[in-house]
């Protein structure tokens, strides 16, 4: 990876200036996804309602960043590991996006769980728990991003297999519920979509850290099998 | 659309390689005492235009130059190492080799457009007379051929005699090309043949490459990454007269393998 600096001063600021408003942007999306599943636990009717009001800030960053990326193209034609990098910064504030929908939707289904009375505790243990792997995996992709480093970013990639498995672990419990008891299908079917919300933030903090394996290496690792990934990422 | 479903990642990199029309090898050039290319390996693949980047100074023209052995024209340059022909097997350096024979089988096209102060198509069928050809019928042939592969017949056939300085720059440069195609040539040198046009004339010039390429070899020296990523096929990394770096301009310009290319190409040489 090149570190030193362009001849064009401008183009090192305009570059570091796409970087940090996608670590922003991953900052807030963060604090949405935690927003959404401390109200889902406590049903905090004003965390809960900031979450979704927050939503449309998320967006403001994604077309800002795909406008500042545009914008970089025509002005610097860049070529190589900036031109990887700017390419990853628009594929990433997509996923970036998306989660923030996630997180949305998350606190939706939430409130709506919350003034029904249908809160089933029973399921928040293990809801919080996916959730904060969730969460962890996007902070890990943020850093290999901030920090350029591959070899996380596949820990990354790996980690979301754990988040597969978790979210039908869950959904074997829930038909289990419902078959005993049907007066909470219901109930089981909002958790199921909180779980899935989740288990969709896995997949896109899996996209980011295949972006990041492309800043670095050069090599697009999307839809490929997870040695040749693993190898790529430590080559 | 199919030819893209069709590339996945284990398809990559097996596509039949081109032939190849010139291989160069252990190439070094000396102006006198001074050396400006160092021991060169590479080839130049049939009917694909391969480009030569790098910063001033690299050698880069020095380089094209030694394929139709412009270097002859001054003493004390010497040349180490062999450029060989294909499908000849010729070494284009070799000392019993004619330097005007080379230089009717690989034509160049300069930076600024040179006509002679002749008229159009006198400086067209120029590399004809000065092969002996004495048929009016075969050199009006010729000069037609060789305009329309140039796309500049069009725009000239009502004023083939006027004085070529009366065409505009980039027309000038169109009928160079022509010029050096109505040899026939089968490797067409191009220094830097855009650098004094303006965007729509570069652009013309540019379309014109891509459709000579079906029938000649191209080697372009420039200095616009941009147009090297547009018009070649193949690309060379050059600098202080060494070959840094040679590959498929696709790979070379989205993951160069040398750290020195990835400097240039990304606007961090300094």
């Amino acid at each position: 990876m090149v570190t030193n600096e362009h001849l064009s001063k401008q183009f090192d600021a305009d570059l570091e200036g796409l970087r940090s408003h996608v670590l922003q942007m991953g900052g807030l999306v963060e604090s949405q996804i935690l927003g959404a599943i401390e109200g889902f636990a406590t049903g905090d009717r004003e965390l809960l309602d900031r979450i979704i009001s927050n939503e449309p800030r998320v967006n403001g960053y994604e077309v800002t960043i795909d406008s500042d990326c545009s914008h970089t193209i025509v002005k610097r034609q860049p070529a190589a590991s900036d031109l990887r990098m700017i390419m990853a910064i628009s594929k990433t504030v997509t996923d970036l996006e998306r989660i923030g929908d996630e997180a949305e939707k998350i606190a939706r289904m939430s409130r709506q769980i919350h003034e029904h009375n249908r809160f089933n505790v029973q399921r928040f243990g293990e809801i919080r728990h996916v959730g904060n792997t969730a969460v962890l995996m996007l902070r890990q992709a943020l850093d290999a991003f901030a920090r350029l480093d591959a070899e996380l970013a596949e820990q990354v990639v790996r980690e979301d297999e754990v988040i597969d498995g978790e979210f039908s672990a869950i959904v074997r419990q829930l038909v289990t519920f419902m078959m005993e008891d049907p007066r909470t299908i219901s109930t089981a079917l909002d958790i199921v979509w909180i779980a899935k919300a989740i288990e969709r933030i896995g997949d896109h903090a899996q996209n980011m850290a295949e972006n990041v394996i492309y800043i670095v290496k050069g090599t697009d690792v999307r839809h490929t099998r997870f040695e040749d990934l693993e190898r790529e990422a430590k080559s | 659309m199919t030819a893209i479903i069709e590339r996945v990642p284990s398809a990559i990199g097996t596509e039949a390689q081109p032939v190849l029309k010139a291989e160069v090898r252990g190439l070094s050039f000396h102006y006198g005492a001074v050396r400006a290319l160092t021991n060169i390996d590479m080839v130049l693949h049939e009917k694909q235009v391969t480009a030569l980047i790098g910063p001033s100074g690299c050698g880069k023209s020095t380089f094209l130059r030694c394929f139709n052995r412009m270097h002859d024209l001054y003493p004390g340059n010497h040349y180490e190492g062999e450029i060989v022909f294909h499908p000849d097997g010729l070494n284009l350096l070799g000392k019993g080799v004619d330097p005007i024979e080379v230089r009717m089988r690989i034509s160049m096209v300069f930076q600024k457009p040179n006509p002679f102060p002749k008229s159009i198509f006198e400086n067209v069928a120029y590399g004809l007379r000065v092969r002996g050809e004495r048929n009016r019928r075969n050199v009006e042939e010729k000069v037609e051929q060789a305009l329309r592969g140039a796309a500049l017949w069009d725009e000239v056939k009502d004023r083939l005699h006027q004085l070529a300085f009366n065409l505009s720059g980039g027309q000038q440069q169109r009928m160079c090309i022509a010029r050096a195609l109505a040899t026939d040539p089968e490797i067409l040198l191009f220094d830097e043949p855009t650098s004094a046009l303006d965007p729509i004339a570069t652009a013309s010039i540019e379309e014109l490459i891509h459709e000579l390429k079906q029938k000649v070899t191209i080697l372009i020296v420039t200095h616009n990454m941009q147009q090297a990523a547009r018009v070649s096929d193949f690309t060379a990394y050059m600098y202080l007269g060494e070959l840094i770096e040679f590959g498929n301009t696709d790979t070379l310009f989205i993951k160069p393998k040398m750290k020195q290319t990835e400097d240039y190409i990304t606007g961090r040489f300094g």
